[in-house]
């Protein structure tokens, strides 16, 4: 850092923020402090705007909305951030990875860069824009093992402007995550709404043939990095949940040949079985304020929805239909729940209170529906439909309008939003040869049914669980 | 709330519905199975197998018991009262033609139904334990309706 007025602004910041404690993750400690604009030259100074978000997003402007996006992706510029190092363009890679990914940016070839990228320095933001380039991101990165400093700019092309300054202080070990938060936020300021880069994916590993198959809880970013099991695969396990909040997951384990729903703690890794219950309990969710868990006990020859405060274990019942009732999952408000039931004669969806009073049926398209989930945003339930030819990943109001589907295949299965409601998770296997090969991919793709995409996974994987946005 | 902490199981192995491979019309159910060979332990899950039928089948996305179905679960009647020292697991499970978590209650389904079977028949509730797989443990590779049809069951075992 050359600039002496830049460092003033920082070390003013620094003195009146305060670092700032993001705690997720358990070990991860990382502070963040706004940047002010560089100084700008005298040439620049004439035509810029203050650093401020675009009063009047529109042509001149990177800022878009959002729904206008699928056809029109922003250009964006990232090149390697500044000090050389290794992080220096692996930052810049995961940046470009998220956006590129999403759908709704498009990161430009560093090959087609006419203007260099000093961090502390007014781009040239003639010459970035005969690249094409509607928004640049710069950063540098400075220190190494337990103190990196990460800092980036976002940068408005057409009016000349800085958007956001921000410096990032953590360990060297989370530099992947750093990537994630600037694409988080150069999305949020462009868009109009929060990202969802930093965050994970839990779901099941699959190893092995149908039939004799290991499967093993793992988690992952939400960009396929950093894959961890976090079960040893004696067991069966299925549909890990995330926690609201806290660093835990519900699933399902058969540990002991007692198929029963546990609690994961993701950091000491701690196993802990929920409540003492007859039946199998299966297809947990958190509640949204993360004090229960709503799941379904089998009983006699169907299965009721059970929720389960974590303080007691002890479970009360919400339906009694005697049929089949599974697969819960409350609003994002706690108000309502959707679930799967068997109780007209083939799988449906139904939606409930909370308290399990007003029951009605949403779903009457063709075929059978199965494992609905409520969108963060609390407008669209997606689900699985099973038809004839095969299944389909689809979304609905909460009413059962509206319905639209986003993806079909032999075995398509399981959505999961990422916490924005703006893209879904599923999974899509193949059909089993004669010796029981087959494959289970993670798929993503946008909610206006664009952009499929596959996660990468080192095994064959199902159940995929997407975390909600770190705090 | 009772916890328990887990996470230094054994591997054991689990009581997967694969050991035994066989179309739903034959061998396994019992019907015309030959003489007693050498070696099988009266009473024993090999016994079972190769003597009685250690299983039934379902029609799609259904838990009624055929008619085959009832006579299999008959002989497993039988066969319990003759060996009342034997404890057994019913495992009931589903093709892949549904969704995992639905399966899981509908494998349920289909393992209690043998059970209600044979407890109608005499034999003590306490010597039957169930549990379902859903579409996880298929017995018969392939997907088609061959196979499907195979692995819509209720596998009993010995414990």
């Amino acid at each position: 850092m050359t600039d002496p007025h830049l460092e003033a602004a920082l070390a003013r910041k620094l003195r009146d923020h305060g670092p700032l404690l993001l705690p997720r993750r358990g070990l991860l400690v990382l502070s963040a402090s706004a940047l002010a604009a560089p100084v700008l030259p005298a040439r620049a100074l004439a035509q810029a705007a203050p650093p401020a978000p675009p009063q009047n997003p529109g042509a001149q402007s990177a800022v878009i909305d959002v729904d206008h996006a699928r056809t029109d992706p922003i250009p964006i510029a990232i090149p390697d951030f500044g000090g050389g190092s290794e992080l220096a363009r692996g930052l810049a890679q995961v940046i470009t990875g998220d956006l590129g990914n999403c759908g709704l940016f498009k990161p430009l070839n560093p090959a087609s860069f006419i203007a260099g990228a000093s961090p502390d320095q007014v781009p040239d933001f003639k010459a970035w824009a005969a690249s094409g380039a509607q928004a640049l991101v710069t950063g540098s990165v400075s220190g190494s093992g337990n103190s990196v400093r990460v800092e980036f700019r976002l940068w408005d092309i057409l009016p000349g402007q800085q958007i956001q300054g921000t410096a990032y202080t953590t360990t060297a070990a989370n530099w992947r995550r750093i990537g994630h938060i600037i694409a988080d936020a150069v999305y949020e300021r462009l868009l109009g709404e929060k990202g969802y880069f930093d965050t994970r994916i839990a779901y099941v590993a699959r190893t092995g043939r149908r039939g004799h198959e290991m499967t093993r809880l793992a988690i992952m970013d939400q960009d396929g990095q950093n894959n961890k099991f976090l079960t040893n695969g004696n067991w069966l396990v299925l549909t890990p949940r995330f926690h609201p909040t806290r660093d835990e997951i519900a699933f399902m384990s058969y540990a002991g040949n007692r198929p029963r729903v546990y609690t994961f703690d993701l950091n000491t890794s701690r196993q802990a079985i929920l409540g003492d219950f007859h039946g199998i309990t299966l297809s947990p969710r958190f509640s949204p304020d993360g004090n229960s868990i709503i799941m379904a006990e089998t009983r006699g020859g169907g299965s009721d929805i059970v929720v389960v405060p974590l303080a007691t274990g002890a479970g009360r019942r919400l339906t009694d239909s005697g049929a089949i009732d599974v697969s819960p999952c409350y609003s994002p408000d706690g108000t309502q729940i959707v679930f799967n039931s068997d109780r007209d004669g083939d799988q449906q969806l139904f939606v409930m209170n909370a308290d399990g009073s007003n029951v009605r049926r949403i779903s009457y398209g063709k075929g059978r529906y199965a494992t609905p989930v409520w969108s963060p945003r609390g407008d669209l339930i997606a689900y699985t439909r099973l038809g004839e030819g095969g299944f389909a990943i689809g979304v609905m109001h909460p009413d059962g309008s509206a319905e639209r589907i986003l993806s079909e295949g032999f075995d398509v299965e399981g959505p999961t939003f990422c916490p924005n409601g703006r893209v879904i998770m599923f999974w899509r296997s193949s059909a089993a040869n004669r010796e029981g090969v087959y494959s289970s991919r993670l798929v993503s793709i946008d909610i206006t049914a664009f952009n499929e995409r596959v996660v990468d996974t080192p095994t064959n994987a199902s159940d995929p669980a997407w975390s909600p946005l770190a705090a | 709330m009772k916890y328990r902490i887990l996470g230094a199981f054994a591997a054991v192995s689990l009581l997967a519905a694969c050991a035994h491979q066989a179309p739903p019309t034959t061998a396994s159910t019992g019907t015309g199975a030959a003489a007693a060979p050498a070696g099988v332990v009266p009473g024993s899950e090999q016994d079972l197998v190769q003597n009685v039928g250690d299983r039934v089948f379902y029609a799609f996305n259904k838990s009624k018991l055929s008619d085959t179905s009832q006579a299999t679960l008959e002989k497993q009647s039988a066969w319990l009262a003759k060996y009342p020292q034997v404890q057994v697991q019913i495992a009931g499970n589903c093709d892949d033609r549904g969704t995992e978590e639905y399966n899981i209650a509908l494998g349920q389904r289909r393992a209690n139904a043998a059970r209600d079977y044979l407890v109608a028949k005499g034999v003590s509730s306490s010597r039957i334990s169930t549990i379902s797989y859903g579409k996880d443990r298929p017995t018969a590779m392939g997907d088609n309706e061959e196979a499907w049809a195979q692995n819509r069951n209720a596998i009993t075992s010995v414990k």
